[in-house]
């Protein structure tokens, strides 16, 4: 749990510079609004992307592509993105007004 | 003077020719021709990229009936005014709504003109028609016979006519289904309707049969399905392979019969769904290939048979992406992202393109496949390797099938929101 909650902070520091050859975070972001609703407000059943917790939204991204969360699809969705594109959706959500 | 210095001097040069350019981008006008999942979705999110962009949107229809959940429809699950999507959402995002028919698209003027005959100028246009069905791609059928054979493949005044003839269909009777070869508007559509069709049946109908006649050998979600028949309705549905004679030559619309590889097949009520190509205004406006379909540039979904004009939705070749409406609305926003900085004269921004797809069994049982694509100019669209794919074979206490099932919803709620406001 220690070496994970390392792994993700290393990820938090590094993350935004090294995933600019792919997407930006706004571009991979604003595809989890099909599900997630506009702006990730979701209006039922699935839940809503939370905003201004950059560390958390990382942690459970790591958890879900380690098949540690249980999950219906986001452990499927979450093995497509690098811990790079990981921490620049991260990065993006937290700013989300 | 110094190189480096006459490198200055015409790098201020190029600043100062550029800067009209510029200010041209900010009054650019923009014009979306169908307000489906794809046009609509480009619509708004120019708009919400950049209000000073002026936006107009050319749909046919007052109101947009959605493919997705029309055949919770058909199963008496939901009904057609659930499934109606408003274009009040649109107008008060600043989109400018106009009712018409697309009739012509003059390339070199970047003018669209209307079946009215009126013309809207554009500085770049997106062209997201859907699809536009080929009738005579099934020897005997035709539109007028669509009147006794529905396709209900675009959602509306066909879902509604073959409801009724499923509500009016005695118990014990047929219902035979007849799925195109690919590819075609949304890969399980016709998997779920059977499905669903089948769940009101065992409420209904108990004693009524579903022969599906395919032209493939294999279809989305297959496996999926099956175990899903195998388990909800033992004996009702019996799926027909191309390669086993399933392969309709020809129908009998008068006689309701169905000629496949192994004879003649009367049905109480039959579903046609034909080959399907990109809608007229694609054809027209020659963007399309010899195979019906509009060839883009992946990274922008740019025409690559025209200038200033972008292709989305299920009438564009995108590589390993389904034509569904979660597609054409991940495609809208890299169509306006990358309009936007064409106008303003910068690259293209990285593409982020992903398609989610729930399908329901019952209103309880859901399912989905899923894939983020990987983007590049050489291999074009791909899905990621290790990543995305379908449901879990064996559902665990999670619930999954249940849980997909209220997410298929949400996903719908959600996806409209997006896409329409």
């Amino acid at each position: 749990m220690r070496a994970l909650a390392a792994f993700a902070a290393t990820l938090l520091t590094a993350g935004v510079a090294a995933a600019q050859d792919g997407p930006s975070g706004q571009a991979m972001v604003q595809t989890c609004y099909v599900c997630h609703g506009p702006e990730g407000r979701s209006a039922e059943a699935v839940p809503a992307l939370l905003r201004g917790q950059k560390e958390f939204v990382v942690r459970q991204m790591i958890e879900f592509k380690a098949d540690r969360r249980p999950a219906t699809i986001m452990n499927r969705i979450a093995k497509s993105y690098s811990d790079e594109q990981i921490a620049a959706i991260a990065d993006y959500l937290a700013g989300l007004k | 003077m110094t190189a480096t210095r006459r490198a200055v001097i015409a790098g201020s040069v190029a600043v100062t020719l550029a800067a009209p350019r510029l200010a041209r981008a900010a009054a650019g006008a923009v014009v979306v021709i169908g307000a489906g999942f794809g046009g609509a979705t480009a619509a708004r999110y120019l708009k919400r990229l950049d209000p000073a962009v002026d936006v107009t949107l050319v749909e046919r229809e007052a109101s947009i009936v959605t493919c997705p959940f029309s055949n919770a429809v058909l199963g008496g699950y939901e009904t057609l005014q659930g499934i109606t999507r408003s274009l009040g959402g649109l107008k008060a995002a600043g989109v400018k709504v106009v009712r018409g028919e697309a009739s012509a698209i003059d390339l070199q003027a970047r003018r669209v003109r209307l079946a009215d005959g009126s013309r809207i100028a554009y500085d770049r246009l997106v062209v997201s028609p859907g699809i536009d069905l080929n009738f005579a791609g099934v020897a005997g059928y035709s539109e007028a016979a669509a009147a006794q054979m529905p396709h209900a493949w675009k959602a509306g005044a066909q879902t509604m006519l073959l409801r009724q003839q499923l509500e009016a269909m005695p118990d014990g009777g047929t219902f035979i289904v007849v799925p195109p070869a690919n590819p075609f508007r949304c890969p399980p559509g016709p998997y779920e309707r059977v499905s669903l069709v089948a769940s009101y049946f065992k409420a209904k109908k108990p004693k009524s049969k579903i022969l599906v006649l395919d032209a493939k050998d294999n279809f989305s979600k297959q496996g999926l399905f099956q175990a899903a028949w195998e388990a909800e309705f033992p004996g009702m549905i019996d799926w027909i392979a191309g390669k086993d004679g399933g392969k309709v030559e020809s129908v009998d619309p008068a006689a309701m019969t169905v000629k496949c590889g192994f004879g003649s097949q009367k049905g109480d009520v039959v579903n046609i769904i034909p080959p399907q190509r990109a809608g007229a205004i694609a054809q027209s406006a020659a963007l399309a290939g010899d195979n019906g379909w509009c060839p883009v540039d992946p990274m922008t979904f740019a025409s690559t048979k025209a200038t200033n004009v972008h292709v989305i939705g299920d009438a564009s070749i995108a590589g390993a992406m389904p034509k569904s409406g979660s597609s054409a609305n991940a495609q809208g926003k890299v169509a306006a992202g990358a309009i936007l900085a064409s106008l303003a004269g910068k690259p293209a921004p990285t593409p982020a393109l992903n398609n989610i797809c729930y399908s329901l069994v019952t209103p309880d049982y859901g399912i989905s496949v899923t894939d983020v694509y990987q983007v590049t100019k050489d291999k074009g669209i791909t899905t990621t390797p290790n990543a995305g794919g379908l449901s879990v074979r064996t559902p665990t206490d999670l619930g999954e099938r249940k849980l997909e099932a209220a997410f298929a919803r949400g996903w719908y709620r959600n996806i409209s929101a997006d896409s329409w406001g």
